[in-house]
């Protein structure tokens, strides 16, 4: 559905159930160049499990009305304008990648509308190489494939994602290739840029007062379970560790379920 | 399975889409024949048929076998997916059922295997398809002939049986002008000479018959998609833009932003017109494909031994093979095809109609037979078979004479091939008499 959200429109996928006023809300945050497809499974099986569901185009991302926004801490104040645009007092924050950080920092600066926060292949802090910067900037179209193969951990990930008979590498690039070309501007080097320089996670953590999950890839190399450590300390929260790499609710969709079903309960 | 991080062709021909088997360790992809899959509970089997989770529920609409040979179909071409089918010309047919029905319009070459154009120019106009039939080196016909309800055009990668090179960077272009995708039959060229997707095609089948399967043992297909066209965007496809009330209304553009063409085909194609793959064509296809890279680099170099014989005998008219200068698109091979044109072409044969059929029937180890891309070399009279509903005009437009013999190299030792190929040439000669 779309939204009056800070002045211009903004896109939520709803789960395939029309929007209602009542009821537990989950959102869904993507990741950097991804869009809200990379949730559909999990948003529709939340939406069908007695949720609403918000699973968000960020600004300047797919059917969201850019210009993108310039840091982690302005996305979460887009956040949380979405839910009030939506009438929804409280959520449960979901997050993959640079969309957890925009959960954290949503969670973090209103936390009493924060039911939950999940945060899924995250890391902070979220830092990206000066050369994986610099080939954002110079080349998108090889650091699109570079960030392909770095965030998939196998050549036969099953059962698939939407579904069978899909290529995961394939359809990674091409969406990314499509939010890139659909922008205004290097949309791909914004976003590494806005993980790059964040630099409130710690702080916003220690404000998070609601409960906090973090799904973790075993292999991921993007963001590294190591990485993980300090905010899961501060965040005092609960640590799903699954065999995927960065792209794991392509690469795991059921286990990303049974791990989110633990922290966000249908 | 971890692997390279951006595996290469050859890699990816035997390893996309499988690893070891989780239950067995079986190391060789399983063939799972079986109709269905027990759901571990009702909300389980719900969420699997509502979209909500991925799995396999009946074999008609995913199998795990097959599954493997489409995820390794779309990796080898570059793609975010396919769907097998129970033949090529199914592939065909789920590809235009999926964005097209009646009032629908299709742009496509004129140099078609007879039986795409037995369905586009016979059939679907039974179910309102019309379709435009335009040479396809006539780059300016292909703009002239879309029209406001046209909704793909559609060429081979090297057309049947003259070989035109689809200028696949010109043709996209012109449709994505326009707003309609790019379909492109790669049956020929396999995605080891040529990955359609990164000149520009949208979408790209195959008849897996042929090379893909390699050994002339089961009929299949394919349909990959690009994940590339923006279906919404386009404004003219709302079977995947707008919702479906044959499936919870669910818009599939918005189900997934690149997936949203074969999730319609599958959750509808396969599901209603049901021409599905076995899983045990699936696993004889694989067992071709992971010796692609290695079959068609012989099929090319004995394609060009016994090429530049032919070109070369006095019984010889003419020999359609783009890598020649002769070739109208030689130069467009060059850009297009730098691996090489195939194995699969047409010479003219220099007198009667009675020598013709004196050449086919003296070959001994060519076979005479309906079907290209086999292990083993074939032969066959285009006009009397393979195109003989085609009348003369649509026979003179794919580039076909009553002379012409189609040729489909096999991986036999090439000198042994020429050796047939002599013997029957004389034997032609001879019954000139």
């Amino acid at each position: 559905m779309k939204l009056d959200v800070q002045g211009r429109s903004a896109y939520a996928y709803t789960g395939g159930k029309a929007w209602s006023d009542a009821g537990p809300c989950a959102v869904f945050i993507h990741g950097a160049l991804n869009d809200h497809s990379v949730w559909t499974l999990l948003a529709r099986w939340y939406a069908h499990h007695g949720y609403r569901v918000l699973a968000v185009d960020l600004p300047g991302h797919g059917r969201s009305e850019g210009p993108p926004l310039a840091s982690v801490e302005a996305l979460g104040d887009w956040v949380l304008a979405l839910l009030a645009a939506a009438n929804v007092t409280s959520a449960h924050l979901a997050g993959h990648s640079m969309g957890s950080l925009i959960a954290l920092e949503a969670a973090s600066r209103a936390p009493e509308r924060a039911a939950a926060l999940v945060m899924v292949g995250t890391a902070y802090p979220m830092k990206v190489s000066d050369a994986l910067l610099a080939t954002a900037r110079d080349d998108p179209g090889k650091a699109i494939a570079m960030v392909n193969a770095f965030s998939h951990s196998s050549l036969a990930s099953k059962p698939s994602y939407p579904g069978p008979g899909a290529w995961l590498r394939g359809g990674s690039s091409a969406l990314m290739h499509r939010i890139q070309s659909d922008a205004d501007g290097n949309l791909f080097e914004h976003d590494f840029r806005v993980c790059d320089a964040y630099a409130g996670g710690i702080e916003a953590a220690r404000r998070v007062a609601c409960p906090a999950h973090l799904i973790i890839g075993s292999r991921d190399v993007m963001t590294p379970a190591k990485a993980t450590k300090d905010l899961a300390d501060v965040l005092d929260a609960t640590v799903a560790r699954i065999v995927s790499g960065h792209a794991l609710m392509q690469e795991a969709p059921d286990e990303v379920l049974n791990a989110m079903r633990a922290a966000i309960p249908a | 399975m971890p692997g390279p991080s951006d595996p290469a062709f050859d890699t990816l021909a035997l390893h996309a889409g499988a690893a070891p088997d989780p239950a067995t360790g079986a190391r060789a992809t399983p063939i799972h024949l079986t109709t269905s899959f027990v759901f571990e509970s009702s909300e389980h089997a719900a969420s699997l048929f509502n979209m909500e989770r991925a799995g396999h529920v009946y074999s008609r609409i995913s199998n795990p076998t097959t599954a493997v040979f489409e995820e390794r179909l779309a990796a080898l071409e570059g793609g975010a997916g396919a769907i097998a089918t129970a033949s090529g010309q199914a592939a065909l047919h789920l590809a235009i059922a999926t964005i097209a029905g009646a009032g629908s319009h299709i742009v496509a070459s004129a140099a078609l295997y007879g039986g795409s154009h037995n369905l586009l120019a016979y059939t679907l106009p039974r179910f309102g398809i019309e379709t435009t039939f335009v040479r396809p080196r006539d780059i300016d016909a292909w703009r002239a002939a879309i029209r406001p309800n046209t909704r793909l055009l559609l060429g081979e990668s090297l057309g049947n049986p003259g070989l035109d090179v689809l200028d696949i960077p010109r043709v996209s272009q012109i449709a994505h002008d326009a707003g309609v995708p790019l379909l492109v039959d790669a049956t020929f060229t396999t995605p080891w000479l040529q990955q359609p997707f990164k000149l520009g095609a949208d979408l790209v089948f195959h008849s897996a018959t042929k090379f893909l399967s390699g050994h002339g043992t089961v009929v299949g297909g394919v349909l990959a998609d690009s994940g590339r066209f923006d279906w919404e965007r386009s404004g003219r496809f709302p079977e995947l833009s707008a919702p479906y009330a044959g499936f919870h209304d669910m818009v599939f553009t918005e189900e997934s932003t690149v997936g949203a063409f074969l999730l319609r085909a599958r959750r509808e194609g396969l599901r209603d017109f049901g021409a599905c793959m076995s899983p045990h064509t699936a696993w004889l296809i694989l067992q071709g494909m992971e010796t692609l890279p290695l079959r068609m680099e012989r099929h090319v170099a004995n394609a060009r031994k016994v090429v530049a014989f032919l070109a070369s005998h006095p019984m010889v008219a003419k020999v359609g093979y783009p890598e020649l200068e002769s070739h109208p698109d030689h130069a467009l091979a060059r850009a297009l095809l730098p691996r090489g044109c195939g194995s699969v072409f047409s010479f003219d044969l220099r007198g009667s109609r009675r020598q013709g059929v004196a050449f086919i029937e003296a070959l001994q180890l060519f076979s005479h037979l309906a079907n290209v891309g086999d292990c083993r070399s074939l032969v066959i009279h285009p006009a009397s078979t393979t195109h003989f509903r085609m009348d003369d005009a649509a026979l003179g437009a794919a580039g076909i004479g009553p002379g012409t013999i189609r040729l489909s190299i096999g991986l036999e030792d090439a000198d042994d091939l020429i050796a047939d190929l002599k013997a029957a040439l004389k034997t032609a000669e001879r019954a000139a008499a």
